[in-house]
């Protein structure tokens, strides 16, 4: 199992190789090595628990915040490891950018959430800021919703709406990937089926990882799909192949609904 | 008597119980502020806002010195305890999770929260009236403040605790470094709740008489110069109503009922903000 | 440093100034938190210091000497102490059952919509200064008690051995039990507070199982409430202590500041908090000064570790709620 799984084709724009994460004595994921495809969507499915979250929130050294969380092992990332010590977590979080299960709308208005990030690390004049703002919220498909209440509070908007502008709010900074943490598991039916369009669209210019509990839903917008469990990557490959024709008998019985 | 009946009995009796006793507690409530009421409201007068506080012995007169010395005194412990409070509170909700640094700060700000207060006073007088030569109104908003600031310290890291990690994770997410982080999205997440904190050091320190016994002391005169002996509410209402003059003593009831009306309409005031911003 | 190309205009200028920014931002709310810390450290130490004339005039016997006399030079702490302690324990008996009542009132019998005004009421009075219930107790609850309750306390209790005496000498109003007794106002708000909150930590399946197999209320309270809150009620009566000890105002206006040790609990007696009050403001430099700053540095220290017990207590048993 420790064998690197690699995609088939496309250019890695991270490569994971041997990675260890511990919670204090606990490990969470053991000997993961993938590739990230650039410009495609990988999905990461398997059982609570089983080390997807944990996987993706290494990419952009979340775990940093919580002492007693450590990862070993490699993430390249334009030939740096992002797991090295010196590496400036900031900067990676700037140009890996994360979504939440849940939406989260900083407590200022729709406009200052999507300026705050951008102005972390570019200075411009405000007309092009309200422009950086049209233009992520429009690739958020938001504009038409939030173009007459910028000056509103984040959080009048609908749960929906939330998620969008927290989407639109990371693509602001022009990252080069987005992580999506189980991104529709709080929303309703259609807001789901919107940030599913929208991710469909964001792929051209974007990667991005997302970690779901809904295997349809990783059918449905994945390029790649990695199955996880118990902190192991068990199989990884097209989203084709492993749906349909799964390599292990594990994926096979999770995919087919015999356990999880 | 059936062990049924006697189980039903004991239960009657024991609820019953309860009941007085809760009934106790308001009817406490009910009797001090009536007869707060009662014998403060026939001070008030336009005098009593307009006056400064009487000789012994005469007639008329108000508590303008000691309302404007309370309200200066408890203005400055405000401005300086509010932003040490809450940056001490930011140290203990941001960093001070595993430190023990952090742990021994925790546990003696609980202790001062409830620290008998005269001790305070005997402090600041030691550190500051003996040394500079003087009581004043500045040791007596330094006392003040060693009794806010511990009340900020809690309210503050307890709501920033509150603060789902997810929305902090989310800020970082963006590439924010803590200091924005801390004070830009959680800070302001949990506005409502700090400024209640804010406001309920303030209503427990408008009351607080033993700490400026020694330290602001009193004066008879309006003064409005922070470096001298100053009036203040609470120290006119235990002189007057300790003193044997009629009209000292009536002027202590309108003070007493004043002070408490102020600490009533902030308690108040605090709660129905917090849980209007909570509730949203 | 080793660093990612930047896609847009990332300044690596931009990521030297936040860490140093977010240095500045650790160290300056270190800062302002060890100046808790250091208050606390700095009430200790000037008290010590200023008390040490006293303390090395009189020693260790300073804390069960019955003098205190301003003319003679002469100082022991211990009717002060004695008064602390005596007023704060009156407190106690009559707070701890009544707020008992309260807070079980307010969890289980009280219908839903009232639980939240009436504890609401309750923490307003625990908002109260205390200087409110001094001059209360002065005025309307002294005359009436020393008109009303004290003649009959003494002839229902004066002839009964032992406790009789507690009840012998004038019926004034002022004195020790008249301060227990505001004090203990002062105090069943506080205490009714914590012990209404460590009963709502119990589990609601918990008490729903005891009233399944038939308990009644009182059962269920007795039965699995108490036992289940122990530590965080007994946590709650100390913190209710801590701040009787400690009080001024209540005590000071109704106290009688009698620097003695009588038998009689209508007698006026004084506490620490109140000969404080009372003595300091006009106490000449030298030993009367150091003696009352080693009063407060006794009263500090048995507060302290009063509350410190208190907290333990309270945060053992909120801990359980985790568990």
């Amino acid at each position: 199992m420790s064998a690197p799984q690699q995609t088939a084709d496309g250019d890695a724009i991270l490569e994971v190789r041997d990675l260890n994460f511990f919670y204090g004595d606990f490990r969470g994921l053991t000997n993961v090595s993938l590739d990230i495809a650039k410009s495609r969507v990988t999905a990461f499915i398997g059982p609570s628990g089983c080390g997807k979250s944990t996987l993706l929130r290494t990419f952009n050294r979340m775990y940093d915040l919580y002492p007693g969380q450590r990862a070993e092992g490699q993430i390249n990332f334009h030939g740096n490891n992002l797991l090295d010590k010196k590496q400036d977590v900031n900067l990676v979080r700037a140009k890996i950018g994360m979504v939440f299960q849940k939406p989260t709308p900083f407590p200022m208005t729709i406009y200052e959430n999507i300026a705050f990030g951008v102005r972390l690390y570019e200075k411009m004049p405000k007309s092009e800021m309200d422009d950086r703002v049209e233009w992520a919220l429009r690739k958020a498909a938001m504009w038409e919703e939030a173009k007459d209440k910028l000056q509103q509070s984040g959080l009048s908007l609908s749960g929906g709406q939330q998620q969008r502008l927290c989407i639109a709010r990371t693509i602001a900074v022009k990252p080069e990937i987005v992580l999506l943490d189980e991104p529709t598991s709080a929303l309703d039916p259609i807001s789901t089926a919107k940030i599913e369009e929208l991710i469909n669209e964001l792929k051209a210019d974007y990667t991005i990882a997302i970690v779901t509990h809904n295997m349809q839903q990783a059918a449905r917008i994945s390029d790649f799909t990695a199955f996880m469990y118990l902190g192991e990557l068990i199989e990884f490959g097209k989203t084709d192949t492993l749906f349909i024709k799964p390599k292990q008998k594990q994926t096979e019985d999770y995919i087919t609904g015999r356990f999880g | 008597m059936s062990l049924y009946t006697r189980r039903i009995l004991t239960n009657r009796i024991g609820i019953a119980l309860s009941m007085i006793a809760m009934a106790f507690g308001l009817a406490a409530l009910m009797w001090i502020l009536w007869t707060l009421f009662y014998n403060g409201f026939s001070a008030l007068s336009w005098d009593f806002f307009t006056q400064d506080t009487p000789a012994p012995g005469s007639e008329g007169g108000g508590l303008r010195n000691a309302i404007v010395g309370s309200l200066m005194i408890i203005g400055v412990t405000t401005l300086v305890s509010t932003p040490i409070g809450i940056l001490a509170g930011i140290y203990l909700a941001e960093f001070g999770t595993t430190s023990r640094f952090a742990a021994t700060t925790r546990f003696v700000t609980d202790i001062m929260l409830s620290a008998p207060s005269i001790v305070v006073g005997l402090f600041v007088y030691a550190l500051v009236v003996a040394t500079l030569g003087g009581f004043s109104g500045w040791a007596g908003s330094l006392a003040l403040s060693l009794i806010a600031i511990p009340v900020v310290v809690r309210t503050t890291e307890n709501m920033l605790l509150l603060v789902p990690t997810a929305l902090r994770e989310a800020a970082f997410a963006v590439g924010a470094p803590r200091w924005q982080v801390s004070l830009k999205v959680t800070l302001r997440a949990v506005k409502a709740g700090v400024v209640t904190g804010v406001l309920l050091a303030i209503a427990r320190i408008t009351g607080e008489t033993a700490p400026l016994l020694f330290t602001a002391l009193n004066n008879q005169f309006y003064s409005t110069d922070m470096s001298q002996p100053m009036g203040n509410l609470p120290v006119v209402i235990y002189q007057f109503a300790m003193s044997p003059y009629d009209n000292w003593v009536s002027l202590a009831w309108g003070g007493a009922l004043l002070i408490a009306l102020l600490v009533l309409a902030i308690n108040i005031i605090a709660r129905v903000l917090f849980r209007k911003k909570s509730s949203a | 440093m080793s660093e990612v190309a930047p896609p847009v205009d990332l300044h690596a200028s931009q990521v030297r100034k936040f860490k140093i920014q977010d240095m500045l931002f650790h160290q300056v709310t270190l800062v302002f938190a060890f100046i808790v810390l250091a208050a606390l450290a700095g009430i200790l130490v000037s008290l010590a210091i200023e008390a040490m004339p006293a303390l090395k005039q009189f020693g260790v016997a300073f804390l069960w000497t019955d003098v205190w006399s301003v003319p003679d030079d002469e100082f022991g702490a211990l009717s002060a102490i004695y008064g602390t302690v005596v007023t704060s324990v009156i407190a106690l008996l009559i707070a701890v059952p009544i707020s008992f009542g309260i807070a079980l009132f307010l969890t289980e019998t009280c219908p839903v919509w009232l639980r939240r005004p009436l504890g609401m009421a309750i923490e307003l009075l625990a908002g109260v200064p205390s200087i409110i219930y001094g001059i209360w107790g002065l005025f309307v609850f002294a005359p009436l008690f020393a008109e009303h309750v004290q003649p009959h306390l003494q002839t229902a209790l004066g002839d009964v051995p032992v406790i009789g005496g507690w009840f012998a000498g004038p019926p004034i109003g002022i004195g020790i039990l008249t301060a227990g007794i505001v004090l203990s106002l002062m105090v069943i708000p506080f205490v009714a507070s914590v012990m209404r909150d460590v009963f709502e930590t119990v589990p609601a399946p918990l008490k729903e199982s005891a009233y399944g197999v038939g308990c009644t209320t009182w059962e269920v309270v007795v039965n699995v409430v108490l036992p289940y809150t122990r530590v965080g009620v007994i946590g709650g009566i100390m913190l209710g202590l801590g701040r009787a000890l400690g009080e001024t105002m209540a005590v000071t206006f109704v106290i009688g500041n009698a620097n003695r040790i009588v038998g009689s609990l209508f007698a006026p007696g004084t506490s620490i908090a109140s000969t404080l009050a009372n003595e300091f403001g006009e106490a000449d430099p030298g030993l009367h000064i150091s003696s009352l700053f080693a009063l407060g540095l006794v009263l500090f220290i048995i507060t302290f570790i009063v509350l410190a017990i208190s907290r333990w207590l309270i945060q053992r048993g909120v801990a359980k709620q985790g568990k």
